[in-house]
């Protein structure tokens, strides 16, 4: 078992068990979903939207290389500057480079899961600069050095209580645990921030091929102040953001605002195509767009789970996972958790280390009827799971399989199953819920049904 | 109509009275039931493990008992949607592909089979108690069963359905509940609450899968609440 699957077994059972936990999640998600229907509800035709959405992201993805292009031409055309990183590392460096070339000191930056993928933070806090959330649940668990919980709500397994103790260590500043107080404690030490801070860092919730264009949606103004207070601009993205026209954000904007917060549409919808331009009274003077493949050129090769470049990071699928709502966030270890995550980290990092990502799931597929651009979520992790025992099965289990055959399919052998089960199952109280029981990650915390005096095909039998 | 019955193997082992009730229901309809004695298995679990070859061994006997059924009927929602959904995929470029696709068109789901292909609904079946439903989530999203239980549950005299406030998966998934016990123990004691919540006394299901994992919940943590598969409610007059 890999060092990640391990962890990820130690803090399922811990969350698990934590009722809190279960309470405050379920609660904050059953929100959620009643103020996602009321929105839904309010499209003509949300099944017809959604496929509109699912056949506009597969236009683009399926033309990535000309979108990209279109995309790039008319960003360069206004002055901005694009990169392209193929790596992670390659990424990181860039966006540091640029920082260093600026002499700069203080960093703010808006949400982007992309910069969580690629561990930013921390290349640029051990470059020597100072980085400040500006979201306010990002703000949060950055002062408490935990990575986001979820990719849309990043605090939101923290109580109020937990959040003003954190300002109160950190920002010496809570006067009660108020939502509005801690708010404009947040908002006190932000302002600051944004003034004194040299670049400015955003991520992308879509590209805009036809008019070269960022669109970034938000709630709090943060990312509009992060973008447009400091002198220098660098907006960090993966290349499958891509859309492939502006009209097509009139449709993806308040599905992303519906699906992924419950909102009719997000309070700031911001499109940036450059640096100030010329008689322009604001903007910064320079914009960089830093294009990150980091192995989504692998899923893009991948016929069967391309439609995985689909996603537009709205939560959804996290948000109506049963096993997400059960272990949380943390427990993924990973910047993409949930669904999406069990699909793409092995991907992007590695099947065999992160296979379990794909195993642990019901295969319930609330998932799959959730996701707004219709990823095939549920059976991409079926086969996540069949590519990893492919490329390295587990002896045992191929064996217990592989003998499994002529057991289940033959009568004799079936039959033998069922006597030697009745004998076995008599034996079974001496050893039942105790580590020696064969079936104790069954019988640990539910009973086994016993078999039956007669079975079925027993019954069948004394018919004939 | 000849009806060919699959029994998977949790039914024919721990549940026969699910696999009787059926056959009792159909032949009343005056249809006639045959069961192949074989294959026990359809090869989910090691189709959901990710060992496809070895899926691919047990199906082929499925397949090849079943190429000359009529209509073949499931008795697990589950084991179903194995059968008609998956098989096309775990057989694509194989030499049986042709073969899963002409089974898979002919599969239905016992309750789908009664109220779909049918025109069934009204069994003259009476059960007076309250009870809730499970949806398994093969059932659900994979064969798209939704309202063929219910209608017939609305006409089963004395019974009271009340629905849970949540649709969400019990926790089972098969070798999930083997592999993450934690994680299964947690979505199961979720749904209970769920179910206990509508104050049910009995939590109906078409799929004896699931109902095993609750009920096994249910008996080790004492709640009020007993399992019971849809086919032995209609049967009962």
């Amino acid at each position: 078992m890999s060092t990640a699957a391990a962890q990820f077994r130690q803090d399922a059972r811990r969350l698990t068990a934590d009722l809190r936990h279960r309470q405050l999640i379920q609660t904050a998600l059953g929100k959620y979903e009643v103020k996602r229907d009321e929105n839904k509800a309010l499209f003509q035709d949300y099944e017809g939207a959604r496929q509109f959405a699912a056949e506009t992201k597969w236009e683009a993805i399926n033309h990535l290389d000309q979108y990209l292009d279109q995309f790039v031409r008319g960003l360069e055309a206004r002055g901005t500057k694009v990169h392209w990183a193929t790596t992670a590392q390659q990424a990181r460096d860039l966006i540091v480079g640029i920082v260093r070339g600026k002499n700069a000191r203080r960093i703010v930056k808006s949400k982007a899961m992309t910069a969580e993928e690629i561990h930013l933070n921390e290349a640029l806090e051990k470059a020597g600069f100072e980085v400040v959330e500006s979201d306010l649940g990002e703000f949060i668990v950055q002062l408490r050095n935990e990575p986001p919980y979820h990719i849309v709500f990043p605090a939101m397994h923290l109580s109020r209580g937990e959040i003003k103790d954190v300002f109160q260590k950190k920002l010496h500043d809570a006067p009660s645990d108020e939502p509005e107080e801690l708010t404009m404690v947040a908002r006190r030490v932000l302002r600051q921030k944004y003034l004194q801070a040299e670049v400015g860092i955003t991520g992308a919730n879509f590209a805009v091929a036809d008019t070269g264009m960022i669109s970034v949606t938000e709630n709090e103004g943060n990312a509009r102040l992060t973008a447009a207070l400091p002198k220098t601009m660098i907006t960090l993205l993966g290349i499958e953001k891509i859309v492939p026209r502006l009209e097509d954000l009139g449709l993806f904007l308040p599905m992303l605002a519906t699906v992924g917060a419950g909102q009719l549409i997000s309070g700031y919808n911001t499109m940036y195509g450059g640096p100030r331009q010329p008689g322009e009274a604001d903007g910064p003077d320079e914009f960089h767009v830093v294009l990150l493949d980091h192995n989504r050129t692998a899923i893009l090769a991948d016929a069967e789970q391309r439609d995985a470049l689909h996603c537009i990071r709205c939560g959804a699928c996290l948000n109506v996972c049963p096993i997400y709502r059960n272990v949380g966030g943390h427990t993924y270890g990973t910047t993409y958790p949930g669904p999406i995550g069990g699909v793409i980290t092995p991907h992007l990092r590695g099947l065999q280390e992160w296979k379990h990502l794909s195993y642990s799931s019901s295969l319930c597929g609330a998932c799959t009827e959730a996701c707004p651009v219709k990823i095939d979520l549920a059976h991409h992790l079926l086969q996540n799971r069949r590519n990893a025992t492919r490329q390295k099965p587990s002896g045992w289990q191929k064996f217990a399989f592989k003998l499994f055959a002529p057991v289940a399919n033959g009568r004799v052998m079936w039959m033998l199953v069922t006597k030697c089960g009745r004998i076995g199952q008599k034996l079974h109280p001496l050893l039942r819920g105790k580590p020696l029981d064969p079936a104790y990650c069954w019988t640990k915390t539910r009973d086994l049904p016993p078999i039956a005096p007669q079975s079925f095909k027993e019954w069948w039998r004394t018919r004939a | 109509m000849t009806v060919t019955l699959f029994i998977p193997c949790f039914i024919d082992l721990f549940y026969p009275q699910v696999g009787v009730a059926m056959v009792r229901i159909l032949e009343r309809l005056g249809h006639r039931v045959v069961c192949p004695e074989a294959p026990a298995c359809c090869g989910q679990p090691a189709f959901n493990t990710g060992y496809w070859d070895e899926s691919r061994a047990v199906a082929e006997k499925v397949l090849e008992q079943l190429k000359d059924a009529e209509v073949v009927v499931i008795a697990s929602g589950s084991c179903g949607a194995m059968m008609k959904v998956f098989y096309p995929d775990l057989f694509v470029g194989t030499p049986h592909a042709p073969l899963a696709k002409a089974v898979a068109a002919k599969c239905y789901e016992f309750s789908q089979f009664l109220v779909d292909k049918l025109g069934v609904t009204d069994l003259g079946a009476r059960f007076p108690h309250k009870v809730t439903y499970h949806d398994g989530c093969h059932s659900l999203r994979e064969m798209q069963i939704h309202t063929a239980p219910r209608k017939l549950m609305a006409k089963v005299g004395g019974l009271e359905l009340v629905e849970m406030k949540q649709t969400v998966c019990c926790g089972f998934g098969g070798t999930f509940s083997a592999k993450f016990p934690a994680i299964s123990t947690a979505m199961g004691e979720v749904k209970c609450d769920l179910a206990l919540e509508t104050d049910a006394e009995y939590l109906v299901s078409i799929d004896s899968s699931c109902l095993m994992h609750l009920q096994g919940l249910i008996d080790r943590q004492g709640k009020k609440l007993k399992t019971i598969n849809l086919a032995e409610i209609l049967v009962q007059s």
